[in-house]
């Protein structure tokens, strides 16, 4: 794995990154390998997806930043993440939600047995004042008006009043960069579409950052201004939201139906051996 | 004959039921400081009755060697179980997180061990009576005698109860609790501090249970014995479902009440010890035809 290294950073613009993921190489269990030299810069106020097949290591990613890496026995053996000037590395999730980083996690993982209400109020968890509190309830509701008249438990929620729910949740943390793995998981082509509606009103409105994580590359790369494509713990493309719709090896693999026309499944193996780009 | 007999002998049939509902709702007090340690860290406490011994021995200590007044011995107490209930947790428990299941009912077990051989080499294995705290020692209820502490207890345990219901509630540290208890991981990605969690579970848990332990010190004096408490709070929880502080409640009162109707029957039925044997018989009906308890919940499956 020599050449792990020597994937170099994209230059910093002026402005430094709102938050900068530099050559991380995480392990689990102290063995497994998932990954191994990636980087990612997101920019303030951005959205910036993150792509890939599964197991490429993308919620690892976020686990890293999150800090939630700690709670499965993962760990970043080499390399930084940078958020807002400080390093990331070794504080525990609570100190990364107190600075301004809030993992939206795959699956939504709500608290079924609470109700919406009191699922937004751990939302809040990290901060102190109440009456504000009470009002963020109200912003929040506001964006999710379905959410208010649910009072009973928010397990018997539906899978997309559990991702708003989860969305809902995150906003009352007030962060400054939402991380969210899969909110398209499990729902409806309609409902994805109206939560990636929502990621981008509460981008536009309240000017969160988000680094996203996908499997509809299609959806995401919509919203995103920048994206990065991530292979076996690798970042192997990146590029605008713009170009990587158009470039074709995304278009073959991520977004179906590329090229002129429809390949037979007899080209399948060919695919395969063009799918390493580097 | 005699059973009929002793079936209108009213007095001592309600004397018997007013007792039950007193020393049930002691178990249920005892029970939900149980549950809150389960439903928190998952850790099956053994050394719950230990918890009403340390309690009781305290403020037994501190009332008669330090002649503190009542109100502040007891106060002092709670103080002192919170600090223990964090110590115990951050010293024998939190090293176990992960650990599997039984290593941590061992240990638990060690814990209630180690606590009665301390307590017994420090205070002797003699009952000891606590100072009078009460001016009359019993008060009259709707005709019965009922001992003042006991009154007392009963206030007591209803705040404790009414304090539970508004700390899962409506407070931050409970709600995180809660949402610790199911799902720990998500939890963390909230920002809550787990170990923080099972820390204040313990500290709460500890404390409730010395109050209980007070209690009880307070009527029967305090001896080791207190620490039976303990084993007769898994009836109690097994009936309630494990993870429901509403069950543990409502399981103590019942195997209280059951308690004092089976010492009814000793009585007037000539059985013997039933007493003391009749929520463990409950308790393995109810593993029979209802594991889950009365209120013990399982998940959510939306269909």
């Amino acid at each position: 794995m020599a050449d792990a290294a020597l994937k170099e950073t994209p230059e910093a613009a002026e402005e430094p990154p709102l938050l900068a993921v530099n050559n991380i190489e995480v392990v689990y269990n102290d063995v497994i390998l998932v990954l191994r030299g990636l980087s990612l810069e997101v920019p303030k106020g951005k959205i910036v997806a993150l792509l890939g097949a599964n197991g490429a290591g993308k919620s690892t990613t976020l686990k890293a930043i999150s800090g939630l890496l700690k709670t499965e026995d993962g760990e970043i053996t080499r390399g930084t993440v940078v958020y807002d000037g400080q390093t990331l590395n070794h504080m525990d999730p609570g100190a990364i939600v107190r600075r301004g980083i809030f993992q939206v996690m795959e699956g939504r993982r709500i608290i079924q047995d609470m109700t919406a209400h009191e699922n937004l109020r751990l939302g809040a968890h990290t901060r102190p004042n109440n009456s504000e509190v009470a009002r963020d309830i109200e912003m929040v509701y506001s964006y999710f008006p379905r959410l208010k008249e649910r009072t009973g438990l928010a397990g018997y929620l539906s899978g997309g009043e559990q991702q708003m729910l989860a969305i809902g949740r995150a906003l009352m943390a007030k962060p400054k960069l939402v991380l969210m793995d899969e909110p398209s998981m499990g729902l409806s082509p309609l409902l994805v579409r109206e939560v990636f509606g929502i990621i981008r009103k509460l981008n536009e409105d309240l000017g969160i950052t988000i680094l996203l994580v996908e499997q509809n590359a299609r959806m995401a790369l919509e919203v995103a201004s920048y994206g990065y494509i991530m292979e076996s713990g690798k970042v192997v493309l990146d590029g605008t939201g713009e170009e990587l719709r158009n470039n074709e090896d995304v278009k073959e693999f991520y977004l179906g139906g590329g090229g002129d026309q429809r390949k037979s499944f007899k080209n399948i193996k060919s695919f395969k051996r063009r799918k390493r780009w580097l | 004959m005699g059973f009929f007999e002793a079936l209108l002998n009213d007095q001592f049939l309600h004397q018997l039921l007013v007792n039950g509902v007193i020393v049930g709702t002691l178990y249920g007090v005892v029970a939900m400081s149980f549950v809150l340690i389960y439903k928190a860290s998952q850790v099956v406490n053994f050394a719950q009755g230990e918890f009403l011994l340390i309690g009781a021995w305290v403020c037994w200590w501190i009332l008669t060697d330090l002649q503190v007044p009542f109100f502040f011995g007891f106060l002092i107490t709670l103080v002192f179980m919170f600090i223990l209930g964090v110590a115990i947790q951050v010293v024998v428990l939190r090293p176990l997180i992960g650990e599997p299941i039984i290593s941590v009912i061992m240990v638990t077990i060690g814990l209630s061990i180690f606590f009665q051989a301390l307590l017994n080499w420090m205070f002797g294995v003699f009952a000891q009576p606590f100072p009078t705290i009460f001016e009359n020692p019993s008060v009259e209820v709707f005709g019965l005698h009922v001992q003042t502490v006991y009154v007392m207890s009963m206030i007591v345990s209803v705040a404790i109860m009414g304090a539970f219901a508004y700390f899962f509630k409506v407070s931050k540290m409970g709600l995180a609790m809660r949402a610790t208890a199911f799902d720990q991981q998500a939890a963390q990605s909230l920002g809550i501090s787990v170990r923080q969690v099972f820390a204040t579970a313990w500290a709460i848990s500890a404390m409730v249970s010395a109050v209980a332990g007070v209690v009880v010190g307070v009527v029967n004096g305090v001896s080791s014995a207190l620490s039976f408490f303990g084993i007769k709070v898994f009836p109690a929880v097994i009936l309630g479902g494990l993870d429901s502080i509403i069950g543990a409640v409502l399981g103590g009162l019942i195997i209280g009440l059951l308690e004092n109707l089976a010492a009814y029957a000793d009585v007037s039925l000539q059985w013997g010890n039933m007493q003391r044997i009749a929520p463990f018989y409950a308790l393995i009906i109810i593993l029979m035809i209802k594991p889950y308890g009365l209120f013990g919940t399982r998940d959510i499956e939306r269909v």
